[in-house]
């Protein structure tokens, strides 16, 4: 418990450190973050009041796409208007050693020494969905140190990685030439979260075309729209299809433009200052609080079950389950009961 | 908590543009657990300090066969020192001749890894020589 108490003391130390705009304590506490330690937690519960203001933006999309590469040239534009910017650049972890190559920094080397450019690689650490585990806890930190538009770039993804949709504002799927037909376009997924659709490598054969599919495809349905709207059920969004080249930086002002507009319809259709009453909280932030909330929770509840007088039940259940003489909701059910009485 | 993986900063400063060698290192790393950060060729000693402290990192792994070593390292290692990461295991490996080992490692190079060094070798040597900070 001593051990908790002085990780609590050191996480205190690193947020002060970090709202004084300290970068190696920056650093330090998101390793602390990634770990899920005392320190990371007292450290991110000092700081969660400070964030809230910046702008998340979700980059994803298949390997190979060009993602890193795009949020190079973002964070490019961005920077030549004088603002700081965070990048999250997620890769897969090994499934079977736990180990993993963090290459993202390799597209992102012209800002490696801009002060205001803090690029952090994170593994997935066997996380689904196209995101580390703590991800939403190291964006607030970052949020809170006062980069105020933070890339969170997830692993290379396939069609249904859709997590980060549900902690970003706003979500880009970055999708290249030649990927695939208009029945691509129409498969319920990925494209379904995007607000942004980026077609990339806009410079090789077929890119306009592909734009254009995409278009057709993913911008049909006003008339069910309003329908769908009438009677109450969820409607799909309508992303705008933009075309760029980011490695020669093509296209990629008018993105940037697009992601502030997204970014200033959103603060106009609710209140986004804490503490200010109005419309309520816009739909992307109350997702993201439901998430950290889950996840918090859930991780709580296997500690608790991990505590030493509780872990022998748990090994009992499994075995019991394993052997068919107890079923999994009945075992779930006594655990909860179980938890309970303590 | 499980033991968190190690973070190892793999670079290649200056300016010869051959990285088969570290990228072999930096999958051989992922197979024995580590957390590799790659970050490609012709890096200088301002880029490296950066990505080692905004990355956090564990250890400093520099690939070089350029034969700039002495100007190189030295540099690297004091700028990891001004910016408060002494606690940073710094390691290289590459064409480094024996007479300038004791140089560098003066310099703060824990470690020089020849040619015929095992992967197995430098992981074992990066857990038993890393400096563990972990608080709780």
């Amino acid at each position: 418990m001593t051990d908790r108490r002085a990780g609590a003391a050191a996480g205190a130390e690193l947020a002060q450190r970090t709202r004084g705009g300290d970068q190696r304590a920056l650093a330090r506490l998101l390793t602390e973050v990634e770990n899920r330690t005392a320190a990371g937690e007292t450290g991110l519960r000092a700081l969660y009041p400070l964030a809230g203001s910046a702008h998340l933006v979700g980059v994803t999309g298949a390997p190979g796409a060009g993602k890193s590469t795009l949020v190079a040239a973002l964070t490019t534009a961005a920077r030549a208007a004088g603002r700081p910017v965070a990048i999250i650049a997620i890769d897969p972890s090994s499934p079977i050693t736990g180990g993993a190559i963090l290459g993202d920094r390799v597209r992102m080397q012209q800002h490696a020494v801009d002060r205001d450019v803090f690029i952090r690689s994170m593994a997935a650490r066997g996380h689904a969905g196209g995101l580390a585990p703590t991800t939403v806890g190291a964006a607030a930190v970052l949020d809170a140190a006062g980069f105020s538009l933070i890339f969170i770039e997830t692993v290379g993804t396939g069609q249904s990685e859709v997590e980060v949709a549900a902690i970003a504002d706003t979500t880009v799927v970055v999708q290249a030439p030649e990927m695939g037909d208009e029945v691509q376009a129409i498969k319920a997924g990925l494209l379904e979260v995007a607000d942004l659709v980026v077609v990339n490598k806009a410079d090789r054969p077929g890119a306009h075309r592909a734009a254009a599919q995409l278009r057709a495809m993913l911008t049909v349905g006003a008339q069910q729209d309003r329908a769908a709207l009438a009677a109450g059920r969820p409607r799909p969004k309508r992303p705008e299809v933009l075309l760029t080249t980011a490695a020669t930086g093509a296209g990629v002002p008018e993105l940037l433009a697009a992601l502030d507009r997204r970014r200033a319809a959103a603060g106009a259709g609710g209140a986004h200052e804490p503490g200010q009453s109005g419309a309520g909280p816009d739909p992307s932030r109350l997702a993201r609080a439901r998430v950290q909330l889950d996840g918090i929770l859930s991780e709580r509840l296997r500690d608790r079950l991990h505590e030493p007088g509780l872990a022998p039940i748990v090994e009992e259940a499994v075995t019991a389950i394993a052997a068919h003489r107890l079923d999994p909701y009945a075992a779930a059910d006594r655990l909860l009961a179980a938890l309970a009485v303590r | 908590m499980a033991e968190r993986p190690l973070k190892v900063l793999i670079a290649k400063p200056g300016l010869d543009g051959h990285d088969r060698g570290a990228k072999v290192l930096a999958r051989g790393l992922r197979d024995e657990g580590f957390e590799v950060i790659y970050t490609g060729l012709r890096q200088t000693p301002e880029m490296i300090v950066a990505a080692a402290l905004q990355e956090d990192v564990d250890v400093v792994g520099l690939s070089i066969l350029s034969g700039a070593h002495m100007t190189l390292l030295p540099r690297i290692t004091a700028g990891l020192r001004a910016e408060g990461l002494d606690d940073v295991l710094v390691t290289a490996g590459g064409i480094i001749p024996d007479d300038d080992i004791p140089a560098l490692k003066a310099a703060g190079v824990a470690e020089i890894f020849g040619p015929g060094t095992t992967i197995g070798e430098v992981a074992e040597f990066l857990r038993a020589n890393v400096h563990r900070r972990d608080t709780a």
